[in-house]
């Protein structure tokens, strides 16, 4: 273990969909792991990252042309077929087709042996990464402190500029 | 002879790196971990995390789609 000061590493995470909600806990545990002290900033839709109830978490198809959309299960087939550019944008609009893609995305990433949201999140917590909640932005959005997970800590900029003082090597995600 | 084996099959990044971390955690300078994996992406991975924590890879065999390492605690 190292205890320099340029081993600390800080990501800035921004996002607050299913699918985006992944790389901050992957770069997070995985940099801990490999000797870093992470501090993760969590600031405007990324608060969702940190609600104790991830399950209202979803991933949109609806403008996300880069999302590639193959069936998690069925003949071989019929599982190399990407969807995503066959299917027309407006159909995206349907209510319950994010659900629909969401529980998709789950299934496919769990067939791939990829890990649970929530385990990895975890796992950044038994691993000491520093989970910091944007003050400013729980009140903006109206978030109950209640609802996140513990361990949180609530603060501003400044304190993301005092996490990042040292290290070169700082994420925004 | 492994101290300890960690079996990771089935598992993909970054869990098989997560668990091999905590399993040295759990060990003693010297011993020896055998880290079981089914993902292609370790090869690399277990050889750079390897480089960045000190531990020692002392060997990476593969074995009809699993790979075998073998790890020295620093």
């Amino acid at each position: 273990m190292s205890d320099k000061d340029d081993n600390k590493m800080t990501i800035i995470a921004t996002k607050g969909t299913f699918d985006w909600a992944f790389p901050p806990f992957i770069i997070a545990s995985t940099g801990v792991a490999m000797d870093k002290e992470v501090t993760i900033f969590f600031t405007f839709y990324g608060l969702n990252l940190l609600l104790k109830d991830t399950s209202k978490l979803r991933v949109s198809p609806l403008g996300n042309p880069g999302m590639p959309m193959k069936m998690p299960f069925g003949p071989k087939w019929l599982q190399k077929i990407d969807f995503g550019p066959r299917i027309p944008n407006i159909l995206w609009s349907i209510p319950g087709t994010e659900a629909l893609v969401t529980w998709l995305m789950k299934k496919t990433m769990a067939k791939h042996g990829v890990a649970k949201l929530e385990d990895l999140r975890d796992m950044c917590q038994e691993f000491d990464v520093k989970f910091i909640a944007c003050e400013m932005t729980v009140e903006l959005f109206g978030f109950n402190k209640e609802d996140f997970i513990d361990g949180v800590e609530f603060a501003g900029a400044a304190s993301y500029f005092d996490e990042a003082a040292t290290g070169d090597h700082h994420l925004y995600m | 002879m492994a101290d300890e084996t960690l079996d990771a099959s089935g598992l993909n990044c970054p869990l098989p790196i997560l668990k091999t971390k905590k399993a040295l955690s759990k060990m003693s300078a010297g011993q020896i971990l055998e880290v079981i994996s089914t993902d292609a992406g370790s090869v690399k991975d277990i050889e750079a995390f390897c480089n960045q924590t000190g531990n020692k890879l002392i060997s990476n065999v593969e074995d009809g789609g699993k790979f075998v390492f073998t790890i020295e605690k620093v």
